[in-house]
């Protein structure tokens, strides 16, 4: 278990000082797939660093199961790191090094073989061993850094944009590959991406940074279905964003009543239920159509373009009071879309889909 | 098949040739001529005035390594020049090696200045290049002089009652030597070190390296190609030095430079002067081919 604990960070100081990281607490669990989502600067970077040990945080506290990391150089840190680059030593072979970090640590020769051994077998580099580095391809070199890391059995794995420089299908196939390695090895995975759709498919909670702040601490399923700020809500998926007033609600749900026209029945934010002047985010897979201005349609509006995208159908809609609003359907074998461009129609939101957001 | 039938017009077929030959011409005239007349005058016999007669003689091969006595004419070892050998390759070694100790440090710290500064450091490091080899030499040897400035700050702090013999000693010799080539080695280490990607530091100290052992594992290996460059760099002029042994070792403690000097001015023996050169050549690639091949041995494949 990790615990970030006001964790901040300012480089420079006086006039150029930046805020890297500003008053930062989460908990990582023991075991867990662990992602820090957000765009470039956001401080995910530095964050991961002052885990590791490469940054010391100008405030507050890391500790790794209750043990202080900060006063520790990174060479005493049960914590080993898979670099955006790779880093791989170039005047070593792949099997050297995968052992470096067992022979740094003077474990026996017999052990750091052995290991080695497991660790090719592991990212399935057994016939690359005495390659060097420089003679294997990208994906390759992605797969020893991996097992470099893994090698010394780090109780945390720091990895810092590890897949962003393969190309797609390679991509696809080391996500795939990173989630079966951490539940063979158990060991706590903390990820670093600013790939929305990389964080929602491996990890099994994602903290969403902005700003040097964590807006965010949630499942995938919770970050993208109930967006606490708006900034979550947009920088994952694609999201419709209405304005309206609460007029009613209770615990978990209100009623607001659209300056599109229309009420809707939609999630409230933890611990803030507030009245007044909201915005509502509705994902566009979350609506569907229905007869205009009937009592089904929370709004109403005109298609202005359709996109046909293979497994379904991206509609562009204005709505009454001229915001756009984005509805996606599936496409199924039977049916052919029948909206077309300049039809008039309704948008259905089923209610306690849509998510209020904090303001 | 029409390549087989197509014959190129002479100046397409040695037009490569034709653009090639001044730069062939400088190199045989200039590297490999002189060479070759050194060779030659090294099997004629001494003139008795310098110069040379145009007639074989080994005498010259002879005298490098055996003497006759003075007075009694029995052949003897030419332990005067084997001690010269001696000291020129060890001074030159030394040489070599302190300025590794001092030039390493100092280029990875020029390395590791922001960008802008690393140009500033670096004209530091070539602004005594500009100045002429003798006059620095002559610094130096006011510096290190029983009344030079080292001498009369240890005598007036009190450390020492007398001054200190430095000067026309070995010593004297590998410190003007060691500063004469200094930059010489600063400049492919800090080549080398400014290409070194700091990532991989950071990549051992993740992986439980202390600091002496990124040193060591991590920076020296992946450097080793500019340490390589250096040290020749070094040791090639520090083996034939002439100015500096001249002026700090005060005549008396010769090298190789030296020696061969004395031969084609006072000792009017040409031929033995010209085999003597051939020696310190023999020795010279004799001593960077083994350098070369040690050195490249544990990090071969790369750099």
């Amino acid at each position: 278990m990790i615990e970030i604990d006001g964790v901040s960070k300012v480089f420079g100081s006086g006039v150029q000082a930046f805020t890297a990281l500003d008053n930062v607490s989460v908990t990582i669990r023991e075991n867990e797939f662990f992602t820090l989502l957000g765009p470039s600067g956001c401080g995910k970077t530095t964050l991961l660093r002052t885990i590791a040990g490469f940054n010391a945080p100008t405030n507050g506290a890391v500790r790794l199961d209750g043990q202080d990391l900060v006063s520790l150089p990174p060479y005493k840190r049960p914590v080993n790191t898979v670099f955006q680059n790779y880093a791989l030593f170039p005047h070593m072979t792949v099997a050297e090094n995968i052992g470096f970090g067992l022979e740094m640590l003077n474990r026996p020769k017999a052990e750091i073989s052995s290991t080695v051994d497991q660790m090719l077998d592991l990212v399935q580099m057994t016939a690359m061993a005495g390659r060097r580095t420089s003679e294997i391809s990208g994906g390759q070199q992605q797969r020893v850094a991996l097992a470099r890391a893994l090698a010394p059995r780090p109780k945390v794995l720091l990895l810092d944009e590890p897949l962003s420089a393969l190309d797609y299908k390679l991509r696809k196939g080391m996500q795939v590959e990173l989630k079966r390695l951490q539940n063979e090895t158990g060991i706590t995975f903390v990820f670093v991406t600013h790939d929305q759709e990389e964080a929602l498919s491996m990890s099994d909670r994602i903290a969403v940074m902005n700003h040097a702040q964590i807006l965010q601490v949630g499942s995938p399923h919770e970050i993208y279905e109930h967006p606490s700020e708006r900034f979550v809500a947009e920088f994952i998926g694609e999201t419709n964003f209405l304005i309206g007033t609460v007029t009613q609600a209770d615990e978990t749900q209100g009623s607001v009543a659209l300056d599109a026209g229309g009420n809707i029945v939609a999630r409230l934010p933890q611990g803030e239920g507030g009245m007044g002047q909201v915005t509502v985010a509705v994902r566009p897979e979350q609506a569907t159509f229905c007869a205009p201005d009937s009592g089904e349609a929370t709004v109403s509006g005109t298609v202005s373009n359709v996109v046909y995208l293979g497994t379904d159908t991206h509609f562009h809609l204005t709505l009454d009071d001229g915001n756009p609003f984005a509805l996606r359907l599936q496409n199924t074998p039977d049916n052919s879309v029948q909206q077309k461009v300049g039809d008039r129609i309704g948008i259905a939101i089923a209610p306690g889909v849509a998510q209020v957001l904090k303001d | 098949m029409a390549d087989a039938t197509y014959t190129r017009p002479f100046s397409e077929r040695y037009s490569h040739w034709i653009l090639l030959s001044p730069a062939l011409l400088i190199l045989f005239v200039a590297a490999f001529g002189p060479l070759f007349i050194v060779l030659i005058y090294s099997f004629l016999t001494a003139g008795d005035y310098g110069g040379v007669v145009w007639s074989f003689s080994t005498d010259a091969w002879f005298n490098v390594f055996a003497e006759r006595d003075m007075f009694d004419d029995t052949l003897g070892f030419a332990d005067a020049h084997l001690a010269i050998f001696w000291r020129s390759f060890r001074l030159a070694a030394v040489t070599t090696v302190v300025a590794l100790i001092f030039g390493f440090p100092t280029a990875y710290f020029i390395a590791t200045r922001p960008p802008k500064q690393r140009n500033l450091w670096m004209l530091l490091i070539m602004v005594p290049f500009w100045t002429n080899l003798l006059i620095r030499t002559f610094a130096i040897m006011e510096l290190i002089r029983n009344e030079g400035v080292v001498n009369s700050l240890l005598m007036a702090m009190g450390v020492i009652n007398e001054p200190i013999q430095m000067l026309y000693t070995d010593f004297a010799i590998m410190i003007g030597m060691l500063y004469v080539y200094l930059p010489l080695m600063v400049l492919p280490i800090y080549a080398s070190l400014e290409r070194f990607d700091f990532a991989l530091v950071e990549a051992a100290y993740d992986l439980y390296a202390n600091r002496l052992r990124v040193l060591w594992r991590v920076i020296l290996p992946v450097t080793k190609p500019g340490i390589i460059a250096g040290s020749i760099l070094v040791m090639i002029p520090a083996l034939g030095a002439y100015v500096t042994p001249r002026v700090l070792g005060g005549g008396k403690r010769m090298m190789l430079g030296n020696l061969i000097e004395l031969q084609f001015g006072q000792g009017r023996n040409w031929p033995l002067g010209a085999a003597l050169a051939i020696v310190l050549l023999i020795i010279v690639t004799a001593s960077m081919i083994y350098y070369v091949r040690a050195a490249g041995k544990e990090g071969a494949g790369h750099g």
